[in-house]
């Protein structure tokens, strides 16, 4: 319809959608409780209060990129399977990968997720979050989660979880925005680098790329 | 030459330059089958980017910077209010009778509740906005989607959304006002209110993307056979 019309359309929901993935956090929750936690409630209350702390840090939302960071890791990070995300990504490569080679990807990868959900939460406005009525099957340990974030003078946006039930209680293992898997979205790349380099030559490309955006991270957060 | 039939020219002629790529394809590939033409593409993604950071992108943040929220989301309401026609019509292309009443419903409010669409009326009494075109009404039918082709001007598409961007285009409301300035004025307008509304995307990306072309070509992908299915398509999540 118009210039990059599509791009477009999909584009600001990945951005926002990326804000709110920051939404997850420990919050009140002791890890005895959220072994208990329902995947839906799980998902309200850790969204809710890292918004919350977002609404309030005048830092962040002037885009502290360092700051951000800081929060995902203390609150958002425990709640993400990365093993299972890295494996999602790496795909069919993934069984190539060594043990040791599997670590350095997943730690790679979570550095990389980090600093694009932290620099997404810097871009937060006022957006809102719609929580999606929730069932689920007595036994399953599998689920989607769906909510929807809300925006004046925009169509709203889908922000979908899933969710694992592991020993250590519900953990995400991928974020759908607006219908686009934040983890699939780089087996194409990841791919295609393995094609050129190997398994090696992946692991090297993610380290260059966290090694570059680490210098913007320091300059953006020097005063 | 009227200024329609030039932009109709322009837009054949940037169609045929696409398609006779795509019969050359194979030559330029590298090895992914959902984009074997990767080279050509790369070179057209090239393009358009150095096109956005010399003119679009500066007006777009000019735009987003000067004028108040309010504003801004009456320009994009009226656009999208716009759009709600045409998304009724591929709506009942694709036999969705019911969703097609309520897009026609949502305009016939917001065109007049709503003041000619600057308010988005319908939305807060659950009428629902969509989001079709005739690349979508083509994948209901059963098309597929295609190899993968970035559109000069245009930007990402696949064989069968460019096939579909073409009807778009002769579809689009704005584009069939008669007067020349005001057509314009309004295409202007749409371009850069669009683009403002994903400047905080740009930042994002950069920040996620190995190889920036890539992780927009894997969204465009996704996203399209998403809205195909209207945000219920079949799982493509293996373990590995």
């Amino acid at each position: 319809m118009n210039l990059k019309g599509n791009l477009m359309k999909s584009l600001p929901g990945l951005m926002l959608g990326l804000m709110f993935v920051l939404g997850l956090n420990v919050g009140i929750l002791t890890p005895a409780h959220a072994e208990e936690t329902a995947p839906d409630l799980l998902i309200k209350n850790v969204t809710s209060e890292v918004l919350d702390i977002v609404r309030k840090d005048k830092d962040i939302q002037s885009g502290n990129h360092r700051k951000a960071i800081d929060l995902v890791e203390a609150k958002v990070l425990p709640h993400f399977n990365f093993t299972h995300m890295t494996q999602l990504a790496v795909a069919l490569n993934w069984k190539q990968a060594s043990a040791a080679q599997q670590k350095v990807l997943v730690d790679e990868f979570r550095t990389l997720l980090v600093r694009t959900y932290s620099k997404a939460l810097t871009e937060y406005k006022n957006q809102t979050i719609d929580f999606k009525p929730f069932k689920m099957q007595a036994g399953e340990t599998d689920v989607k989660v769906r909510t929807q974030i809300e925006q004046s003078g925009a169509k709203p946006i889908g922000l979908d979880y899933y969710l694992e039930k592991l020993p250590q209680g519900w953990k995400v293992y991928d974020i759908e925005v607006a219908g686009v898997s934040l983890v699939i979205n780089y087996r194409g790349e990841f791919t295609s680098e393995v094609r050129k380099g190997g398994i090696d030559g992946l692991i090297a490309a993610l380290q260059a790329k966290n090694k570059s955006s680490e210098g913007a991270v320091a300059k953006k957060s020097s005063p | 030459m009227s200024n329609s039939v030039m932009k109709r020219i322009l837009v054949l002629r940037i169609l045929v330059l696409t398609c006779s790529a795509l019969l050359l394809g194979g030559c330029a590939s590298s090895g992914n089958p959902k984009d074997p033409i990767e080279g050509f593409n790369r070179a057209m993604y090239g393009f358009n980017e150095a096109l956005d950071t010399a003119a679009i992108k500066p007006v777009a943040k000019g735009y987003d910077a000067i004028l108040p929220s309010p504003i801004k989301s009456g320009v994009s309401n009226f656009f999208g209010n716009v759009d709600d026609v045409f998304i009724g019509v591929n709506n009942l292309l694709q036999g969705k009778g019911i969703t097609a009443a309520s897009d026609l419903g949502r305009f016939v409010v917001n065109s007049t509740v709503g003041i000619f669409g600057l308010f988005d009326f319908a939305s807060k009494i659950g009428l629902e906005k969509h989001d079709e075109d005739f690349g979508q009404t083509f994948g209901r039918w059963g098309i597929g989607p295609g190899a993968y082709v970035v559109v000069p001007f245009f930007g990402p598409r696949n064989v069968r959304d460019t096939v579909g961007l073409a009807l778009d285009v002769k579809a689009d409301p704005v584009a069939h006002i008669t007067k020349v300035r005001a057509r314009n004025t309004l295409l202007v307008t749409r371009v850069i209110s669009d683009r403002a509304q994903m400047l905080p995307a740009d930042k994002v990306i950069e920040a996620a993307a190995l190889d920036k072309y890539a992780y927009i070509r894997d969204g465009y992908l996704q996203r399209r056979r998403n809205l195909v299915y209207d945000g219920e398509p079949p799982r493509e999540k293996e373990n590995f």
